[in-house]
């Protein structure tokens, strides 16, 4: 970036800054002062009056999960595991000897007010990176903003793929990650008549597409796909279907109060689960422990991550969490992306050693980088997403899964896998 | 084959139509009776579920004997918040509407922040597991319950307005409110006790329906979406048009379900409740009272 250009993008960027919070009206108008009257002719001086960058001072992190509306069930366990990972970063002395200073908006669940909050973490207050949000829909809402800014999110969730941003680190498990192993195993295992059904958007029809490649793969059917509105709580027809197509795996792709409902509803017309398995790509602990143990005993998850997954690195985590956030608090697969997320971040910034911190630069750090996370040692590819290591698992009565497979080698994410020709790169989207 | 999905979907309906008819039903009477539109009745349903939950949780008492407690504690909230908002607004209408959805709207923050956003678990009774079987017929005996529960609450509403005195003064002050008071009826208290009934009638609802669905401070918002759309098309204050809707309803976006989809289902519900209300604006039996 040339110096010239430092100078007006600083100015646009106090501007915007000014008008996004008045209380501040004092201190962002001397700092308006100084880019006005010396701003263009002498930058090194706005070098020091941006604390952010300063050496060895803070380094602000936007924290940009909803603690009310709808998406705050998962999003406050999000934020939690986030905050925990940087209270622990803090307590050991910080990232190359700098605190993390988390700074945290509440999007209220609201894509339009995650964009705005996201604008207002990366230009009024400088962040560096930010973390955030459960749902599609907000990531893309923030996508845009990071995007401009050449600002980075981290962004914890599994998703449907067929996303290959420059500006956005993908944690979580794309298609190809959660099923390459698990649909063969159930088809093996139960049958090849698949019965899809999820709620009606991007993410279970795209999972969905990759599970009819895989079926068709294996010689197998579905024998009925269909997808419910969100928050959708009646299933009495979905489960005399089943009963009349008698599949021998349901295939469920249902997200949080509608997933719930669906699984309490099956459970209690008495399907056996040793017959006609639910095999999940969405449910957690924390819709097993909504639904009740018993509801969900029987039936399969596929995730990288489970709370019952025996190694040093959960133990710790696990534990940490619960001293912090009480005993009867639960981890989940997305839980522990956003708590091993901040500490590639950190990795990533300490690579970067005495080199200039900016968002670029971090994400260019970042390739490579490897974690030993509470799931495994997990690797952040060029592609930006992360190899993991898929497990397959039962749930038990006590709301705890077991996991009965566990991928030999890290899964690398494909996140165009469905979509021959189209690749994911380093320089972006490429098409054949 | 074939017509064992029928009959499935048909009690499916049923099942559905039960617990339209519970949450629908409080907000009838308490339109008919006040003309008020209780934009704060989903969270009545909330608060209900939630009652049964903290009774569960924390003093150990299944369902069943939670019912009446919940009944009474809903009420009661019910009645306070005639006392203290409600009744100021009784010729202001539009107001109503307003403050009843900003009471929705605290009572749902205060649910979130209080107990938190998190999905609970409410456990139904064990007495209602499992299934009876008819040939290829199945039927749940825990929405079997339900429907029982919610004819016997139609049974007793009905009584409780045409029987008793409660039920004559209630109807004297719909017809006319000034009149009746010229008789030594207390308008006003008996406002309060409709409001409070047509509450704990749908903390009843929400205590019964939890089991099935998920317990979250949003539950109730959903719910009486469906129980406006039946109160709109049984002709809003009717209580048989709030019956004969849910009935219909339920029937409908069942077979709706089976011929489609669920999605498919609610979209061709939706237009026609739509053409309905276009041919037949004030529904199937609108309330015939001289005002």
């Amino acid at each position: 970036m040339s110096i010239e250009n430092f100078g007006k993008r600083d100015d646009v960027a106090v501007m915007e800054a000014f008008v996004l919070k008045r209380r501040t009206f004092l201190k962002n108008a001397s700092v308006l002062g100084a880019v006005t009257t010396t701003g263009l002719f002498a930058p090194s001086i706005l070098r020091t009056v941006k604390p952010a960058m300063a050496q060895g001072a803070d380094l602000p992190v936007g924290l940009l999960f909803s603690l009310t509306g709808s998406v705050a069930v998962v999003e406050k366990t999000l934020h939690d595991a986030s905050m925990l990972a940087i209270e622990q970063i803090n307590d050991e002395g910080g990232v190359a000897g700098r605190k993390l200073n988390p700074i945290i908006e509440d999007p209220a669940s609201d894509p339009a007010t995650y964009a705005d909050r996201a604008r207002r973490l990366v230009i009024r207050d400088r962040c560096i990176s930010v973390f955030g949000s459960y749902t599609s829909a907000s990531r893309q809402a923030v996508l845009p903003v990071v995007e401009q800014r050449d600002n980075l999110y981290w962004y914890p969730t599994l998703y449907e793929g067929r996303e290959c941003s420059r500006n956005v680190m993908y944690g979580g498990a794309v298609p190809n990650q959660q099923q390459q192993e698990f649909v063969p195993w159930l088809a093996e295992k139960h049958g090849k008549r698949f019965y899809l059904i999820g709620n009606n958007y991007v993410y279970p029809r795209e999972e969905n597409n990759v599970c009819k490649i895989l079926l068709d793969r294996l010689g197998g059917e579905a024998v009925h796909e269909e997808y419910v509105p969100l928050g959708h709580s009646d299933f009495s027809s979905v489960i005399n279907r089943i009963r009349a197509e008698k599949p021998d795996v349901v295939f469920c792709t249902l997200v949080g109060d509608s997933d719930v409902a669906f699984q309490r509803q099956f459970h209690a017309a008495g399907f056996d689960p040793a017959e006609t398995p639910v095999a999940s790509l969405t449910r957690s602990e924390i819709e097993v422990q909504a639904m009740g143990g018993d509801a969900a005993a029987g039936h399969y998850s596929s995730a990288p991550y489970f709370m019952s997954y025996q190694s040093p690195e959960n133990e710790a985590f696990v534990k940490a969490y619960q001293d912090k956030y009480g005993s009867d608090a639960v981890t989940h697969f997305v839980s522990e992306a956003a708590y091993f997320q901040v500490f590639q971040f950190k990795k990533a910034v300490e690579k970067l050693g005495d080199q200039e911190l900016t968002a670029p630069a971090i994400r260019d750090a970042s390739v490579g980088v490897s974690v030993v996370a509470p799931q495994g040692e997990v690797v952040i590819e060029e592609n930006l997403h992360t190899s993991l290591w898929p497990k397959i698992a039962q749930w038990n009565g006590d709301g705890q899964a077991e996991i009965l497979v566990q991928s030999d080698d890290r899964v690398s994410p494909v996140p165009y896998w469905a979509y021959e020709g189209s690749t994911c790169t380093a320089e972006g989207l490429k098409r054949a | 084959m074939d017509s064992a999905i029928f009959f499935n979907q048909l009690f499916a309906g049923l099942s559905t139509a039960s617990i339209l008819l519970m949450i629908a039903a409080g907000l009838a009477i308490i339109y008919g009776s006040m003309g008020v539109i209780n934009l704060a009745h989903g969270e009545f349903v909330m608060l209900g579920a939630y009652a049964t939950w903290a009774l569960q949780t924390f003093f150990g008492l299944g369902m069943l004997i939670s019912l009446p407690l919940v009944f009474v504690a809903i009420g009661a909230v019910g009645w306070l918040i005639e006392k203290g908002i409600v009744s100021r607004l009784y010729n202001r209408p539009l107001d109503t509407i307003l403050a009843t959805w900003g009471v929705g709207i605290v009572l749902q923050q205060a649910i979130t922040l209080g107990i938190g956003s998190q999905s609970r678990f409410v456990q139904r009774p064990e007495i209602f597991d499992g299934n009876l079987f008819f040939g290829d017929l199945v039927i749940s005996n825990y929405r079997l319950f339900i429907l029982g529960v919610s004819l016997g609450m139609l049974l007793v509403t009905y009584l409780l307005l045409t029987r008793t005195e409660f039920g004559t003064k209630l109807r004297a002050v719909i017809q006319n409110r000034e009149i009746s008071e010229c008789y030594g009826i207390r308008a006003e208290r008996v406002y309060g006790l409709t409001f409070a009934y047509g509450a704990a009638l749908a903390g009843i609802a929400g205590a019964l329906v939890t089991p099935l669905i998920s317990t979250t401070p949003t539950m109730g918002t959903t719910l009486v979406v469906d129980a406006f759309l039946v109160v709109i098309v049984g002709g809003v204050g009717s209580l048989v048009g709030t019956a004969l809707a849910s009935g219909l309803i339920g029937e409908a976006s069942a077979m709706l379900s089976m011929i489609f989809n669920d999605t498919t289902g609610r979209i061709l519900l939706l237009v026609a409740i739509i053409l309905l209300i276009r041919f037949r604006p004030t529904g199937l039996i609108p309330q015939t009272v001289r005002g």
